[in-house]
């Protein structure tokens, strides 16, 4: 069949941290386009569950120095150690019922799978992973304006961002129809890149080069010379990724001029970060 | 020797006693107990085998009867009803618009079905409640552009030949899941004559293993 016969895609993402005001759209667009049940309230943040979630950040320091980013925080999608696979959350599922495909790059999470022992919560870094505690209701008449395409999950199982895979397959779906092998880079673009008033968020393959997001990264082909778990590093100073030390190779992306923010992407000691800033992964420097 | 030593022995001789005297009635116990096995079993199978379905699986009569023959034959093949849309989904079952292509409100035929199908649906314009056979739960994503036009498969390898059938079989609903009967199959052994015998996904991995060398990824179907 042709898709297997395909070039690898490797989806990823960056999001432009100078450019995010923070004003929640990815959030909303995620949300209704893939029918997260919301909550009577919403700041209980132990219930709610956000695919995409808008993190503030701020410099700490007081008037007038003050200075505030926010960081949209999505699935990282991440490719595991040296890049093979074994994503956090992946390798301990004793389900099966989430599993990172090699094809695309994205962490699937299959509802009807889990059983809700949340071990990929534990094992997440990144808090991207949200739990059901219970059913979805939606007000009356809402059923009707759910997404066809994404299945909703019932009380008791985990998800997560799903870099709006069912625009994938519905992209490949139209691809076979007219012939083509291959998808277009506008085809497939997830709902909060679509959403961002800004233009902060660029979505796309990591493995062409023709696609904006390899543009700006400049993933490295070669796993990192002093941390060989570190592969697709970017090459742009400018950008980072969150505690890319750890070797979770994530494929969100961050991008800032501004370097308290680099900062923030990792927990760097006293010292650590002036060694390291223009490598940002390379060595954990034990 | 000990008290309980003591016990022990008589008790085993005891049981060792009651053992042999047992034996010798055991001759008619023992064939006894073979019927009694034999009958339970026998009704057991058969309760599970012809009972159980009945119970499991409610049976619903389509709204009326269709003639898939011989549409096929008056409009040429699957393809005319069931089509795909022009952004690569499927259309499924046709909408009654697409049936009055050639359907108005004379009746075409003789059949009486024809007549329920213009006086309830037509003239109401009223789509018509069609039971899916092939409906898939809502996690699986199944695209019939990557089969058709990916991989040139036949609506025969999954459909059966359904296009050759003159009346349509009732609708059987799992009455636990809600899921067609079709899904499952219809031997209750789950044994497997036809490609098109079960839709379930142990059949896609078992194709796309033996057509592409690889089962799959899980999202290449769930959504």
């Amino acid at each position: 069949m042709k898709q297997e016969n395909n070039k690898e895609h490797k989806f990823g993402m960056v999001i432009d941290l100078d450019k995010c005001t923070g004003c929640g759209s990815c959030m909303v667009s995620c949300m209704s386009e893939n029918n997260v049940p919301f909550k009577e309230d919403e700041s209980n943040k132990k219930d709610s569950i956000t695919w995409m979630r808008v993190y503030k950040l701020t410099n700490g320091k007081s008037f007038p120095d003050t200075e505030t980013a926010y960081l949209p925080r999505p699935c990282m999608h991440c490719a595991g150690k040296g890049g093979h696979g074994h994503s956090p959350c992946v390798s301990v599922c004793p389900a099966t019922a989430t599993e990172y495909g090699h094809d695309t790059g994205i962490v699937s999470q299959i509802y009807t799978r889990c059983f809700g022992c949340r071990y990929c919560m534990g094992a997440c870094p990144y808090h991207a992973r949200y739990f059901n505690w219970w059913d979805p209701k939606w007000p009356e008449g809402m059923e009707n304006y759910l997404s066809p395409n994404v299945s909703p999950r019932m009380r008791g199982v985990v998800e997560k961002c799903s870099f709006c895979y069912h625009r994938y397959q519905a992209a490949r779906d139209k691809a076979y129809h007219e012939g083509r092998n291959d998808i277009e880079e506008n085809e497939f673009q997830t709902a909060c890149t679509t959403a961002c008033p800004a233009g902060a968020i660029v979505f796309g393959d990591l493995n062409n080069p023709a696609h904006k997001v390899h543009q700006i990264v400049k993933p490295d082909p070669h796993p990192d010379k002093w941390n060989r778990h570190v592969v697709g590093k970017s090459r742009n100073p400018k950008v980072f990724r969150l505690l890319e030390r750890l070797g979770t190779n994530p494929k969100i992306y961050y991008l800032s001029e501004r370097e308290w923010i680099r900062r923030k992407g990792d927990n760097y000691l006293d010292g650590e970060w002036d060694k390291i800033k223009n490598h940002h992964g390379s060595s954990s420097h034990g | 020797m000990s008290e309980i030593e003591n016990k022990a022995e008589n008790g085993s001789m005891e049981s060792a006693g009651e053992c042999t005297a047992g034996d010798t009635k055991d001759d008619k116990g023992l064939g006894l107990g073979v019927i009694f096995f034999i009958v339970a079993f026998v009704v057991c199978f058969l309760s599970g085998t012809l009972l159980f379905p009945k119970l499991l699986y409610s049976k619903k009569e389509q709204p009326f009867n269709f003639d898939h023959a011989l549409h096929v034959s008056e409009a040429g093949d699957c393809e005319t009803c069931h089509s795909l849309r022009d952004d690569g989904t499927f259309a499924g079952i046709p909408k009654l618009e697409t049936c009055l292509d050639c359907h108005s409100e004379d009746v075409l035929g003789d059949s009486k079905d024809e007549a329920v199908f213009v006086e309830k649906y037509v003239s109401k314009e009223k789509e018509v409640p069609w039971y899916i056979y092939s409906r898939q739960p809502d996690s699986v994503f199944f695209s019939h552009a990557a089969h058709i036009d990916g991989a040139g498969m036949d609506c025969v390898t999954c459909h059966g030949p359904i296009g050759k059938s003159t009346s349509l079989k009732p609708y059987e609903e799992n009455r636990i899941t809600g899921y067609s009967r079709d899904i499952w199959g219809k031997n209750i052994f789950g044994i497997k004559k036809h490609s098109w015998d079960r839709m379930k996904m142990d059949d896609c991995a078992e194709c796309h293993k033996k057509e592409t060398g690889f089962k799959g990824y899980c999202f290449q179907c769930h959504k």
